[in-house]
């Protein structure tokens, strides 16, 4: 015998128990009209009514507080007709912090702009429960939908794609309206300044130590043996300029690094013309491409090619893969610079491929291209200039503006750098 | 579940029930593996004892989404999408559950790889393909809690690039083991390590696959990347790392 099916079936008896409870007016006056209609068959038909009217009265009134709309806040004062017109959801969406509300089975109702903007795509009737993973966000969900305490705080931190850090308020709202919410207070900017701090020394002290050796080395030299030799001294002092001078880009990077990865939380949202974008780097970069005898080949197609950013992180994007292109791929003697815009998933994405023809790049590096002081040959990325935190800026930016980079690359072939940037949406 | 509920109430509750189930488990595995590439960044070997402890969590999850979901089919006798539901939950339990022993083998070599201080860069390259898997599990489970398997491609593209970065890490600690034999034992270690991680986008993988049968009700086709280069790099010992 199947225990469980019995179990089902009491719990069903049980609901009829009390909906039978919860509907006794209705069942009292269809028992009178009934009786009555056996006193005599006349009093049916006005039995009939009685009974017909209250079902009916009844819908309306169970209708009513289950309708699933966010309750309207009223004023406190009826003659302050302004705050009536102002309804929970236009409060909701001013509010600055993602703020998200959501039913007791954890399924969204309603979300703001900033909490779209944090935490991407969010349907209406997605289970927060299923949104929000993390063993802590979890306990406090379900603490505040089974309870009715107050407001309830925690810490919630997310990894990736982007390092944030968040205050979590939950609670209900009202009471008895079935609704909860969640507010996110932003904290990743204090957290941030402070790995900043422990980063950026690492970093400094561990890449700084190499030109200042050499530097501190040839003043030692020119005040022994090379004392009274000018030759010596010129050439000296001309790689201790040399050495000054990639300590300083250094430095330049690292705070554009250190900055960019403070702000990464906060998504940039203007829009920008891409076209615009590269054919200003390009300008800027004739000049560096004629000294490097290399030629940039470009094809730009018609139409809109507009995303949401922010316009000078974007030229550093392109102005460090063109340059990267015209410096490594020197032997080549030419770079393609193409855009084109095409449609993947329902979603418009524009793709920008930066292509050279030089030596190319080994398989096992590419990969790591992106990672901090990552080379793929020093002697030559030394020779370049190069800080080895280009590439790592170009990630960085491209991860805030939700884009990818994609590299592409044979040992003699040349390679083939490829941004990738959905398109802004046309509201 | 579909878009009408069921008649039984308790029924619809139950299936809920088991999807909160894997969240709650998705939550604590993503937790677990991040812990376990911090304690292994910063040699932590307290953090390191806790990932060690939480397993035990993550295993018994795992064996009550699978004794609810044994009681559903017995119970309820599901059918179509019900029945894809209940059996992808079972399936998507037991890759969970291994990405949580692969983490908790991670953190039970803690202390054996970080005994002599490795090189920054080594730990920059685990940081790295260790955050690229994060973030397929973390895409993987959201695109579980959305059900909108239009977005399933670039998951399912991104462990090539994870086997990819594994396949370079690999040489690279071939190339520290052969210029110190002191390198070997900690190298080795790290070497296992960078295996679990690439492991646990595999299993990601694996997941985003049987989400995709149970939003769709088809298989996804079956071009995957399968492989990672590493079984063909070998390194002839130069006489520069020799002498």
């Amino acid at each position: 015998m199947n225990t469980e099916g019995v179990d089902g079936e009491t719990r069903f008896f049980e609901r009829v128990m009390a909906a039978g409870r919860r509907e006794w007016p209705v069942l009292l006056i269809a028992l009178a009209a009934t009786a009555l209609a056996f006193y005599h068959p006349a009093w049916a038909i006005a039995g009939l009514v009685v009974v017909v009217a209250a079902i009916v009265l009844r819908i309306v009134v169970a209708e009513a507080p289950e309708s699933t709309q966010i309750p309207v806040i009223s004023s406190a004062r009826p003659e302050t007709a302004v705050t009536d017109h102002v309804s929970a959801l236009d409060l909701a969406a001013a509010v600055p912090d993602p703020l998200i509300i959501f039913d007791a089975t954890s399924a969204l109702s309603y979300a703001n702009d900033a909490a779209r903007r944090a935490f991407g795509p969010l349907q209406e009737g997605m289970p927060m429960l299923l949104k929000y993973r993390a063993p802590e966000m979890q306990e406090l969900l379900s603490s505040v939908i089974g309870s009715s305490d107050g407001p309830r705080r925690v810490e919630y931190v997310e990894r990736v794609p982007v390092d944030a850090s968040y205050l979590v308020t939950a609670g209900s709202i009202g009471a008895g309206s079935g609704l909860f919410f969640l507010l996110f207070k932003d904290q990743s900017e204090a957290r941030r300044i402070d790995r900043m701090r422990a980063d950026f020394i690492a970093n400094a002290s561990h890449e700084m130590r190499t030109p200042l050796a050499s530097i501190s080395g040839f003043v030692e030299t020119l005040r022994g043996p090379a004392k009274d030799d000018p030759a010596a001294r010129e050439r000296f002092l001309k790689i201790m300029q040399e050495q000054t001078g990639r300590m300083s880009r250094l430095i330049d990077d690292l705070l554009s690094l250190s900055r960019l990865e403070m702000k990464s939380h906060g998504k940039p949202a203007e829009p920008v013309d891409v076209r615009s974008v590269v054919q200003s780097v390009i300008d800027t970069l004739k000049p560096l491409a004629k000294d490097l005898s290399v030629a940039i080949h470009t094809d730009f197609p018609a139409g809109d090619l507009l995303v949401s950013g922010d316009r000078d992180e974007l030229f550093q994007v392109f102005e460090n893969l063109v340059e990267n292109a015209c410096k490594y791929g020197q032997t080549g003697g030419r770079v393609d610079v193409s855009i084109s815009s095409q449609g993947e998933g329902g979603q418009q994405q524009i793709r920008v491929a930066i292509r050279d023809f030089g030596p190319g790049i080994p398989e096992e590096h590419i990969p790591r291209l992106t990672e901090r002081f990552y080379r793929v040959d020093v002697q030559s990325s030394r020779a370049q200039k190069g800080t080895g935190l280009g590439l790592s800026i170009v990630k960085h930016i491209l991860t805030r503006h939700d884009g990818r980079l994609s590299i592409k690359s044979e040992v003699g072939q040349g390679a083939e750098f490829t941004v990738i940037l959905p398109a802004r949406q046309v509201a | 579940m579909g878009d009408r509920p069921h008649i039984f109430r308790a029924y619809d509750d139950e299936l809920k029930n088991l999807t909160w189930r894997i969240a709650a488990m998705g939550g604590q595995a993503e937790r677990m593996v991040d812990r376990a590439v911090t304690s292994l960044v910063n040699s932590d070997a307290a953090l390191a004892q806790q990932v060690m402890r939480d397993d035990a969590m993550l295993d018994t999850a795992q064996r009550e989404i699978d004794e609810k979901a044994i009681v559903i089919i017995a119970r309820r006798q599901p059918v179509a999408a019900d029945l894809r539901e209940v059996i992808g939950a079972i399936r998507i339990a037991s890759d969970l559950e291994r990405v949580g022993d692969l983490g908790k083998s991670i953190a039970k070599r803690v202390v054996a790889a970080t005994q002599v201080r490795q090189p920054v860069s080594l730990f920059r390259g685990l940081r790295g393909l260790a955050e690229l898997a994060l973030t397929q599990l973390k895409d993987v489970l959201d695109v579980y809690a959305s059900r909108s398997v239009e977005n399933i491609g670039s998951v399912r593209d991104r462990d090539g690039a994870i086997d990819a970065m594994y396949t370079s890490l690999f040489r690279e600690l071939l190339t520290y083991m052969m210029e110190d034999p002191r390198n070997i034992t900690p190298c080795t270690h790290l070497l296992f390590c960078a295996k679990n991680i690439e492991r646990i986008g595999d299993h990601a993988t694996n997941i985003v696959e049987t989400v995709y049968y149970v939003a769709t009700g088809e298989q996804m086709p079956l071009d995957r990347p399968k492989d990672d280069k590493s079984h063909r790099v070998t390194m002839a010992p130069t006489t520069e790392t020799i002498g």
